[in-house]
């Protein structure tokens, strides 16, 4: 048997124990082969557990203790690793857990939310601008744009609201759909932290707007034309001083 | 036989999560935790950005830097994956390592990875797979590469090679270096029956730049290779065995599961050291 041959009978056992591809690999000992079944499914196991650990939380309180295990088993039943990272795997899990808790749409969305974070924790750096930054009035030309891994989720529930309480160990919220006319939640990196918190209704409209990178002028412009002269310069030195405290802006790359 | 007066060795540790605080609180000399060298999981921070990176940075500003890798898939029939060899070029530029090391083993066929580090059978096939891939790797990070021997499960039949002399092959055809993973050598030797004696004298010692210690644990029928154990007495005898022939050898403890606080690691650590600078006292010992 060539090294390819051998290699695919291989995967076929780790993946779905079939036996006739365990029998063709010529061993001297089948002893072995369990060992990495086992460590294939516990690798993959583990990396859901550490990237979903409010999701596991939630559907504990929900279904059981078990019930997180028998989804991500599912999961690794049917969704094989394809990337070099092991991080990346978990990010099949939340359309997973969709199928799986369809009249649970809380669970889904805060694996949505914990997917978000693993992502921007590791996002590119940037140097992020500081009000200073903005009202030496060097910017006016200059494209602002967010820091990189910032992220807008449209969640349909209070899954912000369970992922923040259960973090913090206090009692846990009754998942609920909210209204629809709802807000995004934007997710973002200050520093080394990451960050989220639900949109108030001109950011959800401008902010998106800046992933692309916007110049600062132009942001001002936006404001003054959605409120008015007085209101627009009002809201919009409020919206900056809000934004470049919280790290979110940072010079068009 | 050299001497630690003759033959440089270095004393390092595995950097894992329980211990950043250690390695990188506080200034000045006493803040340093007393080792050469620190080894890091290379696919933990071949990230773009973040804390994991920082972590690095600051480990690299204080120690030496070895980076270990888990899914470049030496072995792997379809070859290397050129994305990930670039990203780890990436870290090695930024982060100059005095070691990048892989196994010896595949991780996964086309489009799938296993993230497990699986075992080869030891044919001249095998071989040429693994010289090319092997040239590759170090064509495109432009340096030699340290392999490491694997720990197994499983053996395969016909194979055309021992596994030390696959490896010997090995570093011969490609130019490149050990790492030779004293705890793997023995879980493999009680698990096929095969002779220490024999691996170690059919290892190019010359060729070995690194040393890894670690425990292991015994399964149902198999010894396994957990890393939730202190350095077991075999393992320690083994390295009393090689240490005569060790020249210009980063030597290190690697605990990766139930990791203790860091004393007990640096106590092991200089256990490591004692044996290496009293090799011909340790050289008597036997070894189960």
């Amino acid at each position: 048997m060539g090294l390819s041959a051998f290699q695919d009978d291989f995967r076929a056992w780790l993946t779905r124990s079939d036996e006739q591809a365990a029998d063709r690999l010529a061993l001297a000992d089948r002893r072995g082969l369990a060992v990495y079944q086992n460590t294939y499914r516990a690798q993959l196991m583990a990396c859901l557990e550490e990237s979903y650990p409010q999701t596991m939380a939630l559907i504990g309180l929900r279904f059981g203790e078990a019930a997180f295990h028998a989804a991500a088993a599912r999961h690794i039943d049917s969704v094989q690793p394809s990337r070099w990272t092991l991080d990346a795997y978990a990010q099949g899990f939340p359309a997973s857990l969709r199928r799986l808790f369809p009249d649970a749409p809380a669970i889904g969305e805060l694996a949505d939310l914990e997917l978000a974070l693993g992502e921007t924790f590791i996002a590119p750096d940037a140097t992020a601008l500081t009000l200073a930054d903005l009202q030496s009035g060097a910017l006016d030309e200059t494209a602002i744009a967010l820091v990189p891994g910032t992220v807008f989720l449209p969640l349909r529930t209070n899954a912000d609201a369970i992922w923040s309480a259960l973090s913090a160990q206090e009692p846990c919220p009754a998942p609920h759909v909210r209204g629809s006319a709802d807000t995004p939640v934007m997710i973002w990196r200050q520093d080394f932290v990451c960050c989220f918190r639900r949109l108030e209704d001109d950011e959800a409209a401008l902010l998106p707007s800046l992933v692309t990178g916007t110049p600062f002028a132009q942001i001002c412009e936006d404001l003054v034309a959605r409120l008015g002269m007085e209101d627009g310069i009002t809201r919009a030195g409020a919206l900056l001083a809000r934004w470049t405290q919280a790290g979110l802006l940072t010079r068009q790359p | 036989m050299k001497t630690h007066s003759t033959a440089r060795l270095t004393f390092g540790l595995g950097l894992r999560k329980p211990h950043y605080q250690d390695f990188l609180a506080g200034d000045g000399p006493d803040a340093v935790v007393p080792v050469d060298f620190v080894e890091v999981i290379s696919e933990n921070f071949m990230v773009p950005g973040g804390r994991p990176r920082d972590i690095l940075r600051r480990a690299r500003a204080r120690h030496a830097v070895a980076l270990h890798g888990v899914s470049l898939s030496l072995g792997a029939a379809q070859g290397v994956d050129l994305d990930y060899l670039r990203t780890l070029r990436q870290l090695v530029d930024e982060i100059e390592p005095f070691i990048v090391s892989d196994h010896l083993c595949w991780t996964g066929t086309a489009g799938f990875n296993s993230h497990d580090l699986l075992p080869l059978p030891y044919t001249h096939e095998a071989l040429a797979v693994a010289c090319a891939n092997i040239g590759r790797a170090q064509d495109i990070l432009g340096r030699s590469l340290v392999v490491e021997n694997p720990s197994s499960y499983l053996q395969f039949s016909p194979a055309d090679w021992s596994e030390w002399d696959f490896i010997a092959e090995l570093a011969t055809r490609t130019g490149c270096e050990l790492l030779l993973d004293l705890n793997n050598v023995h879980v493999s030797a009680t698990n096929h029956g095969f002779s220490v004696v024999d691996y170690l004298a059919g290892i190019p010692m010359a060729r070995v730049r690194q040393i890894h210690l670690a425990g292991h644990s015994q399964g149902r029928e198999l010894l396994i290779d957990t890393h939730d154990q202190p350095v077991a007495d075999p393992v320690w005898a083994l390295l009393a065995h090689v240490a005569p022939a060790l020249e210009d050898v980063a030597v290190m403890i690697e605990r990766d599961d139930a990791i203790p606080p860091l004393p007990e690691l640096l106590a092991e650590l200089d256990h490591a050291r004692a044996l290496c600078h009293l090799p011909a006292r340790m050289e008597a010992r036997q070894w189960a």
